[in-house]
């Protein structure tokens, strides 16, 4: 099969686009982790998320984190439409920086949590959590 | 619609000190604006946006909610008790709604 200039440009061009896009996917999911920590790389530190590998029902999914010293937890679910999740923030009274709730994961996914440390640092873990039915409806 | 009520587990008596564990439960649709309904419009987003827990006027935690919180949220955490108290909870509706609860505790 023999191009022409203009369709070789197109292919060329198409071909371009085509690269970008997970990149740009990525990009979208990682901004709400970079809106937390000001852009602050996170490190792999003392921080703990439970969750279960395998999720049957992605409307009530319990999870667990816990980040001793942390000022501030952030949860984010990266394959939901939205990946925010929860942020807690640990007072003065906080008998530990260990916090349970139950959030709702659309398809399997990245659970990612993040911990804002005193220092300014910030620490992530992160668990893959097979979904049988995802949970956000639509 | 389901009627929107906050319950808290919190133990009546501690000593000086104790750490306890708190668990709350608010019943909530918890709508995320994602889903739609039988004629295919978006059901407007209402959840329940910030929980906090506060002792005698001293934070213990404070929450941000987003939708991906599953119906009816759940919320369990530790807590420090220096002295008698009141534990206050309080939720916040998308709606402009505010919800509390207060639970005393007793230092022995």
């Amino acid at each position: 099969m023999k191009l022409s200039r203009r369709q070789a440009i197109a292919v060329g061009v198409g071909a371009g686009i085509f690269a970008l896009m997970p990149h740009q996917l990525r990009a979208a999911q990682e901004e709400g982790v970079a809106a937390f920590t000001g852009g602050v790389e996170p490190k792999e530190g003392d921080i703990t998320l439970n969750a279960p590998e395998i999720a049957e029902n992605g409307n009530t999914v319990p999870i667990s984190v816990d980040a001793p010293g942390a000022e501030e937890v952030m949860v984010f679910a990266l394959g939901n439409p939205s990946p925010d999740v929860v942020k807690f923030k640990f007072g003065r009274l906080a008998g530990s920086h260990t916090a349970s709730t139950r959030i709702r994961l659309a398809k399997t996914q990245n659970v990612v949590a993040v911990a804002k440390m005193p220092d300014g640092s910030f620490v992530k873990t992160q668990k893959e959590v097979k979904v049988t039915i995802g949970g956000c409806g639509g | 619609m389901q009627r929107v009520r906050p319950r808290v587990r919190v133990p009546r008596t501690a000593a000086a000190g104790e750490v306890i564990t708190i668990k709350t439960l608010i019943s909530h649709p918890m709508e995320s604006g994602q889903r739609k309904d039988d004629d295919g419009n978006i059901i407007p987003r209402r959840i329940i946006n910030r929980f906090t827990c506060e002792f005698n006027g001293e934070t213990v935690v404070d929450v941000a909610l987003e939708p991906a919180i599953s119906t009816n949220p759940y919320f369990e955490f530790e807590a420090k008790v220096p002295e008698s108290g009141e534990f206050k909870f309080t939720w916040y509706d998308d709606n402009g709604e505010v919800y509390e609860l207060s639970k005393a505790i007793e230092v022995k």
